[in-house]
């Protein structure tokens, strides 16, 4: 029986629609940590690098990739863990960036704060705190709806 | 050569692992509750980076330990973290100070081995300099904001000063182990970092309206193993409880 290894372009579209595990809004893709997918003769290698050194959710998303391409029938598989480049904020799609926002956190910027309050679009926001609810984020609060909001921060 | 990185790397592991327990001590205790959460982050960092540097050790030594081994089934005389992160929490503003005292050494370290001729070092590196650059920033400004707060805060900070400062010059003292480093390319003079860190504490300090003090005496013994302070020991029972009530256990 020969079985035809799936393209790569089909193994990253695999991984488009795994979830982060704490911002499930948005994908692995979008998220910009999945760095390199190859073929080693019939085995799969996934290189994933981490957000943060002490992120919980690292080793959920290593299991969440393995279910996935397992589930689409990927038998030989090896996660490898890149750490540099060291993963930046700069990696996150554009898909990514407006995802975050449409849910309620205010996606990164290059002058280290955000745009706009991410519910009523005011520019007129502060930070409370550059740590916020997981290790990506910082609380900022608008001044206008009054509303305190997770800004992800520039990494 | 692979001894000395052993020991160095153990160095780098073992100050995030006792600093990182120390601030998680926090947890719930705060003063607010954003507060709560920036030392937890903080310390989640520093376990994160310790893992990193823990499992390379393992990785150096090649007898078999990870990162777990090596932090859960040592004892007092085989840790090497600088005597200052083992130092007691006090308040809240002793807390930060040591904080602040830590990070920008540990900054300045870490930027310095981002070019280490030892890839693997240069990555870790590269990696932990992001998050602790989160972390001095927020050490740094509440050193001043509680420094230059009320007289309460003030007396508090430099209190906390003076406590804490005996225990920077550790961070530049070097030994064979960093000679060998040098020679090596892989890791900094220690005492190559002294100038920029006393040039950013100053500045800080004035902007904290605190008062450096004049004497640069510095206890020793934790980075060599020689004499750590009595106050790891404790750390320790907390922090190995479990894996020595129910070795090797997982879950
Ligand atoms: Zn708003």
């Amino acid at each position: 029986m020969v079985v035809e290894k799936p393209s790569l372009d089909t193994v990253w579209a695999w991984l488009s629609a795994v979830a982060d595990p704490e911002i499930p809004v948005i994908s692995l893709t979008d998220l910009g940590i999945i760095r390199d997918v190859q073929w080693h003769d019939d085995t799969l290698a996934v290189t994933v690098t981490p957000t943060y050194s002490g992120c919980p959710a690292t080793t959920i998303i290593n299991l969440d990739i393995e279910t996935a391409l397992r589930g689409h029938g990927i038998e030989k598989l090896t996660l490898k863990r890149q750490l540099s480049p060291a993963w930046t904020t700069d990696w996150l799609s554009d898909t990514g960036r407006a995802k975050l926002e449409a849910y309620g956190i205010a996606p990164p910027q290059p002058a280290g704060g955000p745009k706009q309050c991410p519910r009523c679009k005011s520019t007129e926001v502060e930070k409370i705190s550059q740590f916020g609810s997981t290790p990506c984020k910082a609380q900022w609060r608008c001044t206008d709806c009054l509303e305190p909001f997770d800004y992800f921060k520039c990494i | 050569m692979s001894d000395h990185l052993f020991e160095y790397l153990c160095r780098m592991g073992d100050n995030t692992l006792v600093l990182g327990h120390r601030v998680s001590e926090w947890c719930g205790h705060a003063p607010v509750l954003e507060e709560d959460i920036a030392l937890a982050n903080t310390a989640l960092d520093l376990i994160g980076q310790t893992t990193l540097w823990l499992d390379l050790a393992g990785e150096v030594e090649g007898a078999g330990r990870n990162a777990d081994k090596l932090a859960f089934h040592r004892d007092v005389w085989d840790f090497r973290n600088l005597l200052l992160v083992e130092q007691p929490n006090g308040d809240f503003g002793q807390t930060m100070m040591r904080q602040f005292l830590f990070d920008a050494w540990h900054l300045g370290q870490l930027k310095a081995l981002m070019d280490s001729s030892n890839a693997q070092v240069a990555a870790i590196a590269e990696k932990s300099s992001k998050e602790v650059t989160y972390h001095l920033e927020r050490a740094r400004d509440t050193v001043i904001g509680l420094g230059d707060g009320t007289e309460e805060s003030h007396a508090r900070m430099q209190a906390a000063l003076n406590k804490l400062w005996p225990y920077v010059g550790e961070m530049f003292v070097s030994d064979d182990v960093d000679a060998a480093l040098v020679a090596g390319g892989i890791a900094p003079d220690p005492a190559s970092l002294r100038p920029a860190y006393d040039a950013l504490v100053s500045d800080v300090f004035l902007a904290a309206t605190l008062e450096k003090p004049q004497d640069d005496f510095a206890h020793k013994g934790g980075k060599s193993g020689k004499r750590h302070s009595e106050h790891l020991g404790h750390i320790l029972t907390q922090m190995q409880w479990l894996q020595r009530a129910y070795p090797d256990a997982t879950w």
